[in-house]
């Protein structure tokens, strides 16, 4: 620790955007409503799979997919061999699709008047046979949901290696099959769209909540005809991401189109009913896993079948098939895993097409390997520390390749694993469990790979494929320094880590810097805050613009003192020779207002500078952690209650440490909501049951214990500051630790749960299938 | 979601608020359970009479060893103790744990037992004490025991143009015992099970399970669950079949918790 209270990469900053937040000053898509502003209420799907016959409207404005002929549909394809093509229309045509897909956009100058419009439309339609499970969806002689594919799946992919004979040198096989539950992301705010025509710019601007603006843009122009530059998108503040705000909405092309139509501002904002019931879109996977294990616990080979619920349509721009194949590159996990097997499916089915949820599929694999790793363990008599540390990947070996071709750039994962034993009490976990108490202790370790880049996605063939991050350096007249970056803020504080970084190369007070962010007209091109990737990324960039532009303002300092360039440094936001300083300030009013001073060889570009960057190589930083949980069972009603939580991450050099713990906890209560509460259930005619908040349970402050975190800070060797990606790792990890820990203190029962969210019926299920309840 | 649209009315005096009933006006006290009906367009009224301007429609009153609590008194201000005495402890315990504070804030005892919500507090608890629900019709007042009051999910035994005006009880001497058990993942979760077992010195021990998806289970005389809690729990949820062997084993657990607190 120094003395001096840096304000730099590494401070624990406090967040320059919460003054504005605490304060209910935040401006969302819901604070926004211009004069003669028209409100959208989308008349939905009420069943899954139908044919569309017609929409008997009402008087009023009522717009169906004939009336709205020029939007073309989104297609989000992959190029990955085999990837089938689904078109998803704006508004339904032909065919119904989901509950929830929007036909009919109802629009009128005040919401309820809207919903009394789409109340008052009839639709005819006929119903179809349901695809509501995905196991069920390539039976032989299934419905098809688009009728022209052979069967109801968008991919299948596979590794083929043949594990037969380790049947005869393991000793230790087992099998499981596993099952999360499909959720919704519940972001505080909803999604929510303004669309405006500004016939003086001839430019539609679209004002979305929009993790990824640039990106909606491009959909935007895409599917209405437009040129890029005839559309503008702005996200002001977003109140939660996590990937539920990643993604062309058909509700913003058909507020697009309506605003252009009808020369009025158009507004859709979504509310809780039709996030609960149109987009319950995430995490619903199965898995058979087969895993074999010699005497010390060290695996042989891991065969695993995957297949992921992916709903009804392949949704822009990261596809239907992003989160099951996946799972063949990251089920390995953190492990040294020598044979693997797999097979993974993206099933096609009647329910609302899947988005990546923070982790993607992280969460599930997560799940799966650590839950097949304990009982694994548990079959050979070791404990689960063991076997982990039988696997990991050692940190001698880093860089380190695994067999799918996976690079882990840096980190001592054996560590992490150690220290996050050492910080609960096992011993007195075991001396409960001799006393009869159903109290277990779980563990899940992970790796959580982000920021990567070209070399990875050019490979999906998806609508896009990230690139060089651009950031905007520039003072302005009186030497406040703007940062302008492509990519939006919706929760991660990149208003203050940024300005951090920019402190760390310029020395400029943060509270001098002013970020711009989510508005595609300010800011570079970029495919936005997803993937663990914004520190890295911007950050990356926002360091090389600032370097750049520090080195335009030295030439120019060095000029206001009278000496040359090598004997000129920059020190705490003044360019210093020797006794003699000029502040930036001073540098950028001689650019804008006495250029009369400026040296004749300056730099024409100014004070303003766009930078480039990618991290080489691209292939991703991987942070990790290992979880830790004490849980308690009550084997009366089934009721899991968390006694300890431990988290011990590596998250590379941490920017800013508070922030950071603030993505972990925020993390880790989704994680939480995973395992234990969070599930959306459908009935066999794919029918959402859950309407509110009532019957969809999310973990609040009462259900989230004291969580304890210690970091670890091995750098990242491929990152300008040794930073790595971490905004995902927190909702990685919880539900793999917690069932771990339910599964050691129901073991003593012969009872073992498998399928998520452990919800007390489950516990209570397993207990009596154990003949103990 | 947003409300098909209704009109507004706000009854001065009973005899209005009892003409709009006629009429076909929907009563809204705290509009806590009312409200998202609207909303979600499952309730969908043509007028709402909002009572809480009615005179004595909220508060406590005192007569010898009766308490009169007006249909309208919040949760919150029977939470913070508005009923006195031993009575008033129970009740204040029980409305504690009613949703979160902005729900007690508005929400009311007379709305939630009218509501008649199988899973609702008062419906489990109201049904153990002695007292009435004081109904107010054209006719005038009529007097329907607590036991009674609730028939079925969202069933009371108030008729179509009667209001509840108030809930009386009976004082509880300082000695009373008092079990109250219930089931939620979290607050503000519908309970699963909840039981609620009163034992005053001289009479004998009531209990009442609830949030059955039915009519709650009122036991007049619960000295057997008292005497032995595990046994005569399974036995009484045993009469019940109830299909669902988790919600069978809670409510054991419920009645169980509550007649051992209650012992
Ligand atoms: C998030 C949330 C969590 C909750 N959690 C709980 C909980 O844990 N436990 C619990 O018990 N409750 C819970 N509730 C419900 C809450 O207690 C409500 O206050 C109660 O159900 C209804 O009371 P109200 O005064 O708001 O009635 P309103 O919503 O105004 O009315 C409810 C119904 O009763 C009728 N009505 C109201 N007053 C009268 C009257 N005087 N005469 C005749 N009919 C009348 C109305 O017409 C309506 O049909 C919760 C509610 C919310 C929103």
């Amino acid at each position: 620790m120094t003395a001096t209270i840096s304000k730099g990469v590494g401070a624990s900053l406090r967040r320059k955007e919460d003054a504005r937040f605490l304060h209910g000053r935040g401006r969302y898509v819901g604070d926004i409503r211009p004069a003669g502003t028209l409100e959208v209420a989308f008349l939905r799907s009420p069943v899954a799979h139908a044919r569309l016959l017609g929409v008997q409207k009402p008087t009023g404005l009522v717009f169906t997919a004939a009336d709205l002929p020029e939007i073309r549909p989104i297609r989000a394809n992959s190029t990955l061999p085999g990837f089938r093509a689904s078109d998803q229309p704006a508004l339904a045509v032909g065919k119904l699709r989901h509950v929830g897909e929007p036909i009919a956009a109802c629009v009128a100058p005040t919401r309820a008047e809207a919903e009394d419009l789409a109340a008052a439309c009839v639709l005819d339609y006929q119903a179809l046979p349901v695809i509501a499970d995905m196991l069920a969806a390539r039976a032989p002689g299934a419905a098809l949901i688009h009728e022209h594919w052979p069967d109801n799946a968008f991919l299948e992919t596979r590794r083929d290696e043949d594990l037969t004979d380790l049947d005869a040198v393991a000793a230790a096989k087992v099998t499981r099959r596993l099952r999360t539950a499909r959720q919704h992301m519940a972001p505080l705010e909803g999604r929510g769209v303004l669309a405006e025509w500004d016939p003086r710019l001839e430019q539609l601007v679209v004002t979305t909540a929009a993790q990824m603006p640039h990106v909606t843009k491009t959909g935007l122009a895409e599917c209405l005809g437009l040129d890029e530059g005839q559309v503008r998108v702005v996200a002001p503040d977003v109140g939660g991401g996590f990937g539920y705000k990643g993604i062309l909405l058909a509700e913003e092309l058909v507020c697009a189109a309506l605003a252009i139509r009808l020369g009025r501002p158009v507004r859709w904002l979504e509310d809780r009913l039709e996030q609960l019931t149109a987009n319950a879109n995430c995490r619903e996977h199965f898995y058979e896993v087969t895993a074999w294990a010699d005497a010390h616990g060290k695996l042989l080979g891991v065969e695993v079948d995957a297949t992921v619920d992916a709903g009804a349509y392949s949704l822009y721009p990261f596809s239907a098939c992003l989160e099951a194949a996946q799972i063949g590159s990251i089920f390995p996990g953190p492990y040294t895993l020598p044979r693997f097997r797999f097979r993974t499916v993206s099933a096609c089915t009647n329910k609302p097409p899947i988005l990546p949820y923070r982790g993607v599929a992280r969460t599930g694999v997560c799940y799966a390997m650590e839950t097949t790793l304990d009982a694994l363990a548990r079959q050979l008599g070791i404990s689960a520390q063991a076997i982990r540390a039988a696997n990991l990947v050692p940190p001698e070996a880093m860089p380190y390749r695994n067999l799918v071709g996976k690079v882990f750039d840096s980190g001592d994962y054996p560590e992490a694993l150690r220290r996050a034993v050492a910080a609960v009490d096992v011993a007195a976990v075991r001396a409960r469990q001799a006393a009869g108490e159903a109290v277990g202790f779980g563990l899940s370790v992970f790796c959580e790979q982000g920021a990567h880049g070209t070399s990875v996605y050019h490979g999906w063939g998806i609508p896009f494929v990230p690139g060089f991050e651009q950031a905007q350096a520039r003072f302005t007249p009186d030497g406040v320094l703007e940062l302008r970056v492509g990519l939006h803020s919706h929760g991660q504080g990149l208003e203050t880590t940024l300005a951090q970084v920019a402190h760390e190369i310029l020395g400029v007070d943060p509270a001098r810097v002013r970020l711009v962010h989510g508005d595609t007209a300010l800011t570079p091109y970029s495919t936005g805050t997803w993937g663990s990737r914004a520190m890295v990324m911007a950050g990356g960039a926002v360091a090389e613009a600032c370097r750049q532009l520090g080195e335009r303002a030295l030439a120019i300092g060095a000029a206001l003192l009278q000496t040359d360039r090598a004997s000129v440094r920059l020190v705490a936001g003044q360019v210093v020779a020797g006794d003699a300083a000029v502040s930036l300030d001073q540098v950028a009013r001689t650019w804008f207002r006495s250029p009369q001073n400026l040296p004749a060889n300056v730099d024409r570009g100014g004070l303003e500078v766009t930078a480039g960057y990618r991290p080489d190589p691209d292939t991703g930083t991987h942070s990790y952690a290992a979880h830790a949980v004490v849980a308690k069972v009550c084997t009366e009603t089934g009721m899991v209650t968390l006694e300890q939580y431990v988290i011990v991450e590596d998250g590379g050099v941490l920017v800013n440490p508070m922030i950071v713990d603030g993505q972990v906890l925020g993390g880790v209560a989704q994680g939480i909501g995973t395992a234990l509460y969070e599930e959306m259930p459908f009935d066999s005619e794919a029918q959402p049951l859950a309407g509110t908040l009532a019957d969809y349970l999310l973990p609040g402050a009462t259900e989230v214990p004291d969580i304890r975190i210690e970091h670890m800070e091995t750098p990242s060797p491929w990152t300008r500051f040794g930073q790595k990606g971490l905004g995902e790792s927190g909702a990685i990890g919880p539900p793999g630790a917690i069932v771990n820990a339910i599964n050691d203190a129901l073991a003593p029962l012969g009872a073992e749960l498998l399928d998520l969210p452990a919800t007390p019926a489950r516990v209570l299920a397993a207990l009596a299938k154990a003949g103990r309840a | 979601m947003k409300p098909a649209p209704f009109t507004y009315a706000r009854p001065a005096d009973w005899p209005a608020a009892l003409a709009l009933l006629a009429e076909g006006a929907r009563p809204v006290a705290g509009g806590q359970s009312l409200g998202p009906m609207l909303n979600l367009r499952l309730a969908l009224p043509e007028r709402v009479a909002d009572l809480r301007h009615l005179p004595g429609y909220a508060g406590v009153s005192m007569q010898g060893e009766t308490v009169r609590i007006g249909a309208g008194t919040t949760h919150a201000a029977i939470e913070d103790g508005v009923v006195p005495g031993r009575l008033g402890e129970i009740l204040a315990g029980v409305a504690r744990r009613i949703a979160y504070r902005p729900v007690r804030n508005r929400g009311t005892i007379g709305g939630s037992f009218a509501h008649a919500d199988p899973a609702a507090d008062w419906c489990a608890v109201l049904p153990a004490l002695p007292g009435h629900a004081i109904a107010l019709g054209p006719e005038g007042e009529r007097r329907i025991p607590l036991a009674e009051f609730v028939l079925g999910v969202f069933e009371t035994a108030l008729r179509g143009d009667e209001l509840l005006r108030a809930i009386e009880l009976s004082a509880l001497p300082p000695a009373t015992h008092f079990g109250h058990w219930k089931f939620c993942r979290k607050p503000g979760e519908f309970s699963k099970a909840t039981a609620c077992v009163l034992a005053t010195p001289g009479a004998a021990p009531t209990a009442v399970l609830a949030a059955l998806d039915a009519a709650p289970l009122v036991i007049a005389d619960a000295s057997a669950l008292l005497a032995d809690p595990t046994a005569e729990a399974a036995r009484l949820v045993a009469t019940l079949a109830l299909e669902d062997p988790w919600r069978a084993a809670l409510a054991r657990t419920a009645l169980r918790h509550a007649a051992e607190a209650a012992r």
